[in-house]
């Protein structure tokens, strides 16, 4: 379970979360949104130790993610599929998925992280001959499923997404909304998703969080989404100018 | 008469933090040379960017300045018919001054505004928060390397560069200035010593760390956008080149002065 505590956080004098609480129990998929801005990525980082929290507290099964001083062991649960990938520009594709499997204490020999790296590859449905090819060559779709080959690659036990299906076009970010559902369950990973995209929302979470104003003001099943009375969350689903969330 | 000394308090103040900042980073970087894990292949690579691609360019600019210092010489000397002095003076001058401060600032140019821009890139597109989730310290894996590559590299660059400098000093003098061949290269080795060299070495070692340090500060803590990178480049290659004449002065003082 990832649980977060009266979370705040200010850049400057601009504070961005204020009070945040969050649950998301073990094995589930939980997708946070909210406009830009509002401090989606900000929480990720935070959990991740990214950036520190000025305030407030993170627990990962029970344990206050500060308090880990093995930062190697901790970080090793995680896999994040950034938003516009960040795959290693130097590194062929297969070096990118195979990254934490070539170094670091469970270090593989490059011909067993080049296997699982191929292997990641086909499951995210791309061929072995991509696996020497560069970032550079591959379409921003193609991107996403390497960045989402190497969030798995090392079978962590919590996968965050950062705008997963931002930038593709709307069959791409439906075969990736479709990969991230399908790995999640298969692996039975806790997954955190941030993203505006109602079609991504609807397509891969158990759970949603409705993130406004630096707190959460709305949490509940995907299917009560719709029905909820939450003026924020209808007014964020609907995109309706005028209402509770304003705009800068 | 107050609003300009808050602002003058306010820079100073903003001045020192940036100086402790760079302070702290680079001893984080020593600190992380000390320990495993070490980053062998990415060590191999910025010795091969950082010293073997900028031998031509500290080459070209050592053998013009090498001939150009011959000819000055010349000239200057022959004011008080000291024109025998110049194999002595272009060593002495290329070994101590010349061939470090010079590759230092070409170095500088190539290579801590390269690490700047690279570093700064990634920031910007998240792949030092990806190396972060990865289990790999953005430290170790990306400043260490490089910090490294480039002090070891400085000084055979320098050591390079000497003797390229000195090279065409000799071209100019035995083929413009009619000096005997034998007897110019003489009075090179004559009146040079060891410190001289060996000096001037020290000195490289201290600019490549300078220079790299720099590149990886400035591109590590760099703003958001194509503005940001830019702005990196731009403050890497200012600040190391001030910080190179800065310890070259330095250095020079507490090698020479007694």
């Amino acid at each position: 379970m990832i649980e977060l505590r009266n979370i705040h956080k200010a850049f400057g004098k601009k504070e961005i979360l204020r009070g945040m609480n969050l649950s998301v129990p073990k094995g589930e998929s939980m997708v946070i949104i909210g406009g830009s801005g509002s401090g989606k990525s900000v929480t990720l980082k935070c959990i991740l130790g990214l950036i520190a929290q000025d305030k407030g507290e993170i627990f990962i099964e029970g344990k206050n993610a500060q308090d880990a001083t093995d930062r190697d062991a901790f970080l090793a649960r995680f896999g994040m599929l950034f938003q516009g990938g960040a795959l290693f520009d130097s590194m062929s594709v297969w070096q990118n998925v195979a990254f934490r499997l070539l170094r670091g204490t469970e270090k593989k020999t490059p011909l067993e992280a080049r296997e699982i790296a191929i292997e990641k590859l086909r499951r995210v449905g791309l061929s072995p001959d991509v696996a020497d090819q560069y970032p550079a060559e591959l379409s921003g779709g193609m991107q996403k499923r390497v960045g989402l080959a190497r969030a798995i690659a090392a079978d962590p036990e919590i996968i965050f997404f950062d705008e997963p299906t931002t930038g593709l076009d709307p069959i791409m970010a439906g075969v990736i909304n479709t990969l991230i559902r399908e790995i999640v369950v298969e692996m039975g990973a806790t997954a955190i998703a941030i993203t505006h995209d109602m079609t991504s929302v609807r397509a891969i979470s158990d759970k949603v969080a409705m993130l406004y104003d630096g707190e959460i003001k709305w949490t509940g099943a995907v299917g009560d989404m719709d029905t909820a009375d939450d003026p924020y969350l209808q007014q964020f689903i609907t995109g309706a100018p005028d209402g509770p969330i304003t705009t800068a | 008469m107050i609003a300009a000394l808050a602002t003058l308090g306010q820079s100073t103040l903003g001045l020192l933090a940036a100086i402790g900042r760079v302070c702290l980073f680079a001893f984080s970087v020593v600190t992380h040379m000390l320990r495993p894990p070490f980053y062998i292949r990415e060590f191999s690579q910025a010795l091969l960017n950082i010293g073997f691609f900028s031998l031509p360019v500290v080459g070209l600019t050592a053998l013009f300045t090498g001939g150009a210092l011959a000819l000055q010489i010349y000239a200057g000397g022959a004011r008080f018919n000291a024109e025998a002095v110049v194999p002595s003076i272009v060593s002495i001058g290329m070994v101590r001054e010349l061939g470090p401060v010079l590759s230092g600032l070409m170095v500088a140019g190539r290579v801590s505004a390269s690490i700047a821009a690279e570093l700064a890139s990634m920031k910007v597109t998240e792949q030092i928060d990806a190396l972060v989730t990865l289990s790999s310290n953005p430290l170790k894996y990306l400043a260490v390397p490089r910090v490294l590559a480039a002090t070891l590299t400085l000084p055979i660059l320098v050591a390079v560069g000497d003797s390229i400098g000195i090279f065409g000093g000799y071209l100019v003098g035995v083929n413009s200035l009619d000096f005997n061949a034998a007897g110019y290269l003489k009075n090179t080795v004559t009146f040079l010593e060891l410190w001289d060299v060996t000096s001037g070495l020290i000195k490289g070692a201290v600019f490549g760390f300078i220079l790299s340090i720099m590149g990886c500060y400035h591109g590590m803590n760099s703003g958001r956008g194509a503005q940001g990178v830019g702005r990196a480049t731009i403050n890497a290659v200012v600040s190391s080149s001030i910080l190179i004449l800065a310890a070259n002065y330095l250095l020079t003082s507490l090698f020479f002065t007694s």
